[in-house]
């Protein structure tokens, strides 16, 4: 049967089995909407800038581990996009970005909203493809699907000619895809596995460290399995929590520049690292020269140039997360390591996340608390700074993909989108996001068709009136110079939430933080948002100042 | 140190572009770069001529292969290798250095492609180091324009 261009994408889509196309409508994008417009399985979600739909069709990615899919028009519509790419480039998710382009005997010709979106994007994205005829669309979207979600997960971009979406050919979906360029290793060698065996049976004071490649692997089992079989102590990353749960006694919590005490001090007195899906982002091991100094290191990634990029490694392991540690799991056995167990437990206990309460103000931290206490099931959606730190501390994550937020690019504004995307992937989990007031404002107008499709969101705000994080770097390195941080002009949240149609709270007492987090539990009819105004100049701690190393980790308190 | 890498790709618009990108983006320098088919017209060779330490060219051989279109990175500075390029050299060759220029040109083996009454144009090939002692040789009469090909390198077979 011959179908046009536009139709043949849609039809392809649902091959691929996607449910949502995330988008906003535009000139050369038409023929794709028109082919959207009253089709029975893929569904067109109406987003209200194109930042908002690739936020959220990384949101829904990261949520159910299927790729996620975002449509934009040529011009600004595609260089709207392009930091939602870059965010999904950064955090490794599969994603197929799609945008309109002009005709093609106008490409090249500076015409109207025409912009060369493979060039912008190539640095931001695993692939990119450009049709250029209808014939093309179905083995471009196989492929491309293909390289979203295989290997290193990623963004995949596939800009597609208006003349191209408009001619007609016979359709017919490649049962098979078969790039001669591309096979990406998924089995670890046995050799280095057995190497890394041993070396975790010979170490004394030896260290899990899980990274957002478990959960992209979905390994999170395996992983249980490795930590629990051996004894062996965990830290888990930003982008990994959940992958073990930070409730057990095993668990040391997130390292790095604002993890806790006991992992940090875990590495640097430790003898054997165990990578897994992580890739020693400075974030998380400060000043190299003084990283985990005494340790070998074991490295198991999917991409060979994450290994020995930052550290050298003494076994390397490239391959699929899921299935090394499979392997290693047949192999390996309990560890005698009582005395370091000792000293771990020691620091957890010496060293656990604390505040300080401030007079009558209302803390951030005892607010995610609350959160935690009466949200613990929940999925939970972070956007950037001070609030993303004390989440990611507060929140005592158990699955993987409860939590998700924008760790490599750090993204303001990825959060609210990205919370819808998690709830439409997620129908049955009640979404909760953790938002600050610098983010929020941001991508506020994705509140329309999240009450327009009446999702059941919580909308936290951590309203410090201030662009938090900045402001503190400020106080703490530049003589409090609070130079373009000032934030007390944000408007009234709660009215403004109103004025859209959600509901709006507005707390600026301790005594009713709790109440109003309880009211919201009971809001299904469309998304609540609770303005909690907190203390202004509260800093996150502990903290690994830029150039230290994770000894010096600073307390903080007084 | 001087690395020499052949990376077989995909000739496809824009690949390129993609790996001239890829050494842009991360700080790595270009030396030199050359890129034509090979016999099969669907796959193309890329030979980047580069710099760096041992860590970085390792860094750059990983980038390079994870790049969809590539097929096959190798460094053919880790094993015997032939390498060529060829430059054009327009002299200054008035009456008095045209011998000189002949003589020098018969010594390397290059042709002399162009004259006129005040120059000469030379074609000369070979690796990189019989180049710049040809250059080196004629800059004393006086070099009007130099144009050079990049570097290309072939492994040796072993016996």
């Amino acid at each position: 049967m011959e179908l046009s261009g536009a139709k043949i994408l849609i039809e392809s889509l649902k091959q691929e089995g996607v449910e949502y196309v995330f988008g906003v409508n535009g000139g050369a994008a038409m023929p794709i909407f028109d082919a959207l417009y009253d089709h029975p399985d893929v569904k067109l979600i109406m987003m209200r800038h194109e930042q908002g739909a690739s936020h959220a069709a990384d949101g829904y990615a990261r949520a159910t581990g299927e790729v996620g899919v975002t449509l934009a028009t040529s011009g600004p519509g595609a260089t709207n996009l392009v930091t939602g790419i870059a965010t999904a480039f950064m955090d490794s998710i599969p994603m197929v970005a799609i945008t309109g382009q002009v005709y093609t005997h106008l490409m090249g010709n500076d015409a109207f909203q025409e912009c060369d979106v493979i060039g912008v994007t190539r640095p931001v994205c695993k692939h990119s493809y450009l049709i250029k005829s209808g014939d093309e669309v179905a083995d471009v979207i196989a492929e491309a699907f293909h390289i979203a979600s295989t290997g290193r997960p990623g963004p995949v971009v596939v800009d597609f000619a208006k003349d191209a979406q408009i001619h007609e050919s016979l359709f017919r979906y490649p049962e098979k895809v078969n790039i001669r360029s591309y096979k990406p290793k998924v089995e670890g060698h046995p050799r280095q596995i057995a190497k890394a065996v041993e070396l975790i049976h010979n170490a004394e004071r030896p260290i899990l460290y899980a990274g957002g490649g478990v959960t992209l692997a979905n390994a999170s089992e395996e992983l249980r399995e490795l930590a629990i079989k051996t004894g062996i102590p965990i830290t888990v990353t930003l982008m990994g929590l959940g992958a073990f749960p930070e409730t057990h006694p095993l668990a040391m919590e997130m390292p790095g520049m604002h993890g806790s005490c006991c992992a940090n001090y875990a590495f640097t007195d430790s003898d054997l690292v165990v990578a897994i899906g992580a890739r020693f982002d400075d974030r998380v091991t400060g000043d190299l020269t003084k990283f985990a100094p005494n340790a070998k290191k074991i490295h198991i990634d999917i991409d060979a140039s994450c290994i020995g990029k930052n550290v050298p490694v003494d076994v390397p392991i490239v391959g699929d997360a899921k299935r090394v540690l499979a392997e290693m799991n047949k192999l390996v056995h309990r560890v005698d390591i009582e005395p370091w167990m000792r000293q771990i437990n020691e620091w957890k206990e010496q060293y656990p996340f604390e505040y300080n309460q401030k007079g009558d103000n209302i803390m951030p931290q005892y607010v995610i608390e609350q959160i935690y206490d009466l949200y613990s099931d929940a999925i939970v959606v972070g956007d950037v700074g001070q609030h993303q730190m004390w989440a990611a501390q507060y929140f005592k994550f158990t699955e993987p993909r409860q939590w998700l937020n924008s760790g490599g690019l750090g993204t303001m504004g990825f959060s609210l989108p990205a919370a819808i995307g998690a709830q439409l992937g997620c129908p049955d989990k009640t979404v909760v996001n953790i938002n600050g007031d610098g983010s929020y404002i941001m991508t506020i107008q994705e509140l329309v068709p999240a009450i327009t499709m009446k999702l059941p969101l919580k909308i936290f705000i951590i309203n410090n009136m201030y662009l938090g994080m900045v402001r503190q770097w400020q106080e703490l390195f530049h003589q409090k110079r609070y130079a373009g941080v000032d934030y007390h002009d944000n408007p009234d949240f709660a009215q403004l939430a109103d004025a859209f149609g959600a509901t709006g709270i507005r707390v600026e007492r301790i005594e009713d933080v709790r109440p109003a987090l309880e009211k919201a539990k009971g809001i299904d009819d469309g998304p609540v948002v609770i303005d909690f105004i907190v203390d202004e100049e509260e800093n996150v701690f502990p903290m690994v100042p830029a150039g230290a190393g994770l000894g010096d980790v600073i307390r903080g308190l007084a | 140190m001087e690395h020499i890498i052949s990376v077989l790709v995909e000739n496809k618009s824009g690949v390129l572009a993609r790996v001239a990108g890829l050494f842009s983006a991360r700080g790595y320098n270009i030396e030199s770069l050359s890129v034509a088919p090979t016999p099969d017209s669907s796959i193309s060779m890329i030979t980047v001529v580069t710099s760096g330490d041992e860590d970085i060219i390792e860094q750059i051989m990983k980038q390079l292969n994870k790049v969809i279109e590539v097929l096959k990175v190798v460094d053919l500075t880790e094993e015997d290798h032939i390498d060529r390029e060829t430059a054009l050299i327009k002299i200054l060759a008035k009456q008095a250095h045209r011998d000189e220029a002949m003589r020098i040109a018969q010594i390397f083996r290059a042709n002399i492609v162009d004259s006129t009454p005040q120059t000469y144009t030379l074609e000369v090939s070979g690796d990189a180091g019989k180049i710049q002692a040809v250059i080196n040789l004629l800059k004393p009469m006086g070099i009007k324009e130099i144009v050079r090909t990049g570097r290309i390198a072939i492994a040796r077979e072993s016996l």
